[in-house]
């Protein structure tokens, strides 16, 4: 009876023992339930990071390039310049859903694209374990997108004041279908010949898009500039930014916008993330001490318009280098673009003598220049551990890696972009103009292109 | 009647009107003008490239007074805009055919405040 008793005591301890221990099935589907959690958790980070990169990148064109650029135009210019800004936020957008994403960033050829996404086929929420794995396809496209709307309206600021909207629309067609998307694709594309991660042949480190973005439209503004030639009365007539307020409010929202244009291209919120943005905040403001210093040497004052000038010099150098360098030399860089592109605006431009009215070719061509190579210099892999060899030790990147011959590389990419740039404006404005005709007539010019080419004024100060 | 035209210096404008104020003149016209004299411009330099600007922002009056006061304004108005240095202005004195108050069509001196 005794033992009974005990037995009758003990079973609900046995019970309980047995149902303590889950079986195998059960632990298996709750390690999925949790890898799959952490997955979605990661994912929303990412994309929620992304899309606002896509946002502030956007914010950059309109109405960052827009003010910086209008404000340093003459006052009956300043529409005209803004529009050119604008339409390419309308006209570049619907060239990328219907045939640049896919030009840029489908199949695997060292060279352009292939069809694949054309009209955004296959380009949903589910993504591309090519490019950005933990985020919707949809936003790492719309995101690429901004980048491909801005490029083009840097080079405005070469022609400013006497292109022909109709033929500018023409020229910015032709020039994302020739120019940006096969050097998108060549750089960023899947098998891209410079592809730094995607088996390119001669690996070109450009994180942002120094290559890219402003080489190729700082070049394309040089070209733009010596064919369209001077603006009438330039360089005698006085043509002085009628408003630095609104240029100095588009350079500040430029600033702000390129943490997402750099910081937003590790297509993470990750760690990378954080660096890219510290490096790119770092090159701005040390470019601007660069410039201001360089200015007020040189003229005896430092000015606001060098200040700002400074920013964006320094914001363009380290474009390339923003995901591969650690904050000093990215103090570097940045000093080193602000006393450069101060020599080329001051200097250079007034030596040679051409008209590049706001000095995209100054400051982007030769700011993403020199970023581009001093990103041979400085790339570290203890800032960016995505390269590793097949046995997963990390890839020495730039020469302070101990991989010296990386310069050679990034001088390659140089060269090729600045070739493509530069041979494909000529061609494509020699096109322009024999079928419409690119620069505005002399009237038209006098009047100012608000008033012929757009029937507005900018400031109407009498009502 | 005479039209006295003053072309001052800016900062100076405030204290004018308060002169005249104070001698019973009440009525003028004051513009936003651009000019110079003897008076040495400024240069400007942007990204590099240096504007002389020798056309300084002025300020002109145009008043019509009675021909009887014309010596006291001009005295008031300039010893108020005067500060000794090159770049204080000038006053013109012209004379005025007809003056009309629109309102109630009074003329001549009475159309003058």
């Amino acid at each position: 009876m005794i033992f009974s008793a005990i037995a009758v005591l003990l079973l609900p301890v046995v019970a309980a023992a047995q149902t303590a221990v889950p079986d195998e099935a059960t632990v298996a589907s709750k390690l999925a339930t949790l890898e799959a959690a952490t997955k979605s958790a990661q994912s929303a980070g990412d994309n929620a990071w992304m899309l606002v990169s896509s946002a502030l990148v956007l914010m950059m064109t309109g109405p960052g390039l827009a003010l910086f650029y209008g404000g340093l135009v003459r006052r009956k210019n300043v529409l005209a310049t803004m529009m050119q800004s604008f339409v390419l936020m309308a006209l570049i957008t619907v060239i990328w859903a219907v045939v640049g994403y896919s030009l840029a960033f489908g199949g695997d050829s060292p060279f352009l694209g292939d069809l694949r996404f054309a009209l955004l086929n296959h380009v949903g929420t589910a993504p591309n374990a090519d490019y950005a794995a933990t985020i919707p396809q949809q936003t790492f496209m719309v995101y690429q997108l901004m980048f491909a709307i801005i490029t083009p309206a840097l080079i405005c600021g070469a022609f400013a004041e006497r292109m022909k909207f109709s033929a500018m629309l023409l020229f910015m067609t032709l020039w994302a279908l020739i120019v940006y998307f096969p050097m998108a694709h060549m750089v960023w594309g899947k098998g891209g010949l410079l592809s730094a991660s995607l088996g390119g042949k001669i690996p070109c480190f450009d994180f942002a898009g120094g290559t890219v973005v402003h080489i190729t439209s700082g070049v394309s503004a040089l070209v733009c500039a010596l064919y369209l030639k001077k603006r009438l009365g330039y360089p005698g007539e006085a043509m002085k930014p009628h408003n630095l307020v609104i240029s100095f409010i588009g350079a500040c929202l430029l600033w702000v916008g390129w943490f997402g244009f750099n910081a937003g291209s590790a297509l993470a919120a990750s760690g990378l993330a954080s660096s890219a943005f510290v490096a790119t905040h770092f090159g701005a403001a040390a470019a601007a001490i660069g410039w201001i210093l360089a200015e007020w040497l040189h003229h005896g004052k430092p000015s606001v318009l060098g200040g700002i000038s400074g920013c964006v010099a320094g914001l363009v150098a380290i474009t390339p280098a923003s995901g591969f360098v650690k904050p000093f030399p990215a103090l570097l860089i940045g000093f080193c673009a602000g006393v450069v592109c101060f020599l080329m605006v001051a200097k250079v431009k007034h030596h040679f003598g051409y008209d590049d009215a706001l000095d995209a070719f100054g400051v982007h061509g030769i700011g993403g220049t020199l970023g581009a190579l001093l990103t041979g210099i400085f790339a570290t892999n203890a800032v960016n551990d995505g390269f590793k060899d097949p046995t997963g030790r990390l890839l020495p990147l730039g020469l302070v890696d101990g991989h010296p011959t990386q310069v050679v590389n990034q001088l390659v990419g140089c060269a090729i972009s600045w070739a493509l740039a530069g041979i494909a404006t000529v061609v494509i404005l020699k096109i322009c103009d024999r079928f419409i005709g690119v620069r505005a007539t002399k009237e038209q010019e006098i009047e100012g292109l608000d008033l012929s080419l757009h029937g507005e004024e900018g400031y109407i100060f009498e009502n | 009647m005479k039209k006295i035209e003053a072309i001052i210096q800016p900062f100076k404008l405030d204290e004018v009107k308060t002169a005249l104020k104070e001698i019973g003149i009440d009525g003028m016209t004051v513009c936003e003008v651009r000019g110079h004299g003897r008076q040495k411009g400024h240069t400007e330099i942007y990204r590099g490239q240096e504007y002389n600007v020798d056309l300084l922002p002025k300020v002109k009056i145009e008043l019509v007074v009675a021909t009887a006061r014309v010596e006291e304004v001009l005295r008031t108005l300039a010893f108020a805009a005067r500060t000794g240095k090159i770049g204080d202005g000038k006053i013109f004195v012209y004379e005025v055919l007809e003056a009309i108050r629109i309102r109630n069509n009074d003329r001549g001196e009475l159309a003058l405040n």
